[in-house]
């Protein structure tokens, strides 16, 4: 067994003069003060890659700069997933006894520590090097792709798309730590500069300085436990260009595991938390998942199904989209604000009954899946 | 597994793929063994340039200065009459479904492919 005992989240926009460190130690002790821990008890380091300040050992100078010396430690990059890859690792070292307290965290201060053309270019690096890259796509470019094919099968139009950015504005207006509190509308994004047709500026995540941690660890530490539940991934591919077919994507593969592994069925779900980099990422996932039936996502939206009183709340805090993307972190507070909720402590933004919560995180063009159920116990 | 035949990504005008001995799979990402059943039998061959629009996005915002250059460009995926698919530029205006044949273009300084409608 694992239990989230601990998270923590900084906000998210520009952090000035902060580094990559700083974000990751700011967020780290955070974490390990909500599960009531001492820095010496952390056993375990699993942190996210890095691309402002990239580094073949970073666990290692992570732990040193933190002033700990853990007896497990290093990175992990799945692009978009790490952050989940990250705790369903934890899971199963905690589970396995290598460590007690694995501390996950990541932090990057992609916005002022880089330009935004840096981040942009080592992104699109993602596409293969002799067939795609020279052709000159970016990462809007690659999902654009799937999404004119998505709409193309199942009918799914712009403005379907705009209602999900629309959405996590909504939710991010009432989280203080999130990058955006202006509200938007359908017309907003649509009028929105083209960036990637037919992606437009506020079909795409921003770019972010932050940081976000958790504490994984064998028992919980406090009177509620947030148990992971189960958890499963899929790799169909890397390159958009060799990804199969839309019926095939891995997210219907990792969430069919994560259901056996734990378990749990759709219908147990009250608290849904996923990946969002852009509006089609999220309107994908959601019919993957079973979150919604195909093509019906964004009537969904519309009809208050995935907001913070609907029937299946869904990144109250604003996801990738609103709270903000910095890097491994950015998918990271999915699961910080999925703890809040599920120990009550969300406060405006806390819903009903958040006891059981399907995350769901995609790396590379919809190329790496991981699908978790948490569950809260007492 | 003989030499590699010249092709766009080394500044050839052509488009090159795998085809599988062993189990007729055909492959695009060059490899020296079948991805589909391990077989290092490979027949090089060149594709006719024809396919069918399998996916497009236009590109309005550039990373590089001299991607920049160029846009709006669009990039579009390619299921290839042969069998595979690809990655390459094509015609503003192409849609899914669209019968193309591949031309060569110069794109920030290289040769890429590039698809436009059957008339």
């Amino acid at each position: 067994m694992s239990f989230i005992t601990g998270v923590g989240l900084t906000s998210y926009g520009k952090h000035e003069g902060s580094s990559s460190l700083d974000l990751m130690s700011e967020a780290a002790a955070m974490a390990i003060a909500d599960a009531g821990l001492q820095r010496a008890d952390v056993d375990g380091v699993l942190c996210g890659y890095n691309t402002v300040a990239p580094h073949i050992m970073l666990a290692t100078v992570f732990a040193e700069h933190f002033g700990i010396r853990p007896s497990y430690a290093h990175a992990v990059q799945v692009g978009g997933a790490t952050g989940l890859a990250m705790t369903m690792l934890a899971h199963h070292l905690v589970d396995a006894g290598v460590a007690r307290h694995v501390l996950v965290v990541s932090g990057e201060n992609r916005l002022t520590g880089q330009s935004r053309d840096a981040s942009i270019q080592a992104l699109a690096q993602v596409g293969h090097p002799d067939y795609e890259v020279p052709l000159g796509p970016t990462i809007p470019a690659y999902y654009g792709l799937v999404a004119s094919r998505y709409m193309h099968e199942y009918g799914v139009t712009q403005e379907d798309l705009a209602e999900f950015a629309v959405l996590m504005r909504t939710h991010a207006c009432c989280h203080p730590g999130a990058q955006f509190h202006e509200p938007i509308t359908v017309a907003d994004v649509m009028a929105s500069k083209p960036v990637a047709m037919p992606l437009k500026l506020l079909d795409c995540c921003p770019v972010s300085d932050g940081g976000a941690a958790f504490v994984v660890s064998r028992e919980r530490t406090g009177e509620t436990g947030i148990l992971v539940r189960g958890c499963a991934q899929a790799h169909t591919h890397q390159h958009v260009t060799a990804a199969p077919r839309l019926s095939e994507l891995g997210a219907e593969i990792s969430i069919a595991k994560a259901k056996a592994a734990s378990g749990a069925a759709i219908s147990d779900v009250r608290y849904a938390a996923v990946y969002d980099s852009f509006t089609i990422t999220l309107a994908m996932l959601l019919e993957d998942l079973g979150l919604a039936k195909r093509g019906e996502a964004a009537a969904r939206v519309r009809s208050g199904h995935f907001g913070r009183d609907g029937k299946m709340p869904l990144n109250t805090h604003g996801g990738l989209l609103s709270y903000g993307h910095c890097g491994v972190g950015g998918a990271m507070a999915h699961l910080v604000e999925t703890h809040l909720q599920m120990t009550g402590r969300a406060g405006d933004r806390q819903v009903l009954d958040a006891s059981l919560a399907l995350l769901h995180g995609d790396g590379g063009v919809l190329s790496s899946h991981v699908s978790m159920f948490l569950e809260r116990v007492r | 597994m003989s030499e590699k035949v010249a092709d766009w990504t080394t500044g050839t005008q052509a488009i090159v793929y795998q085809h599988c001995v062993a189990c007729g799979s055909r492959q695009y990402f060059r490899r020296r063994f079948c991805a589909a059943c391990g077989a290092p039998d490979l027949v090089q061959e060149c594709a006719s340039g024809a396919g069918t629009v399998y996916a497009t996005s236009l590109v309005c915002r550039a990373a590089t200065p001299e991607t920049r250059a160029h846009v709006p460009y669009n990039i579009v995926l390619v299921d290839t009459s042969e069998g595979f698919r690809m990655m390459a530029h094509g015609d503003n205006d192409l849609a899914i479904g669209d019968k193309v044949t591949a031309r060569f273009t110069q794109f920030a300084g290289r040769l890429v492919p590039y698809f436009e409608r059957v008339k």
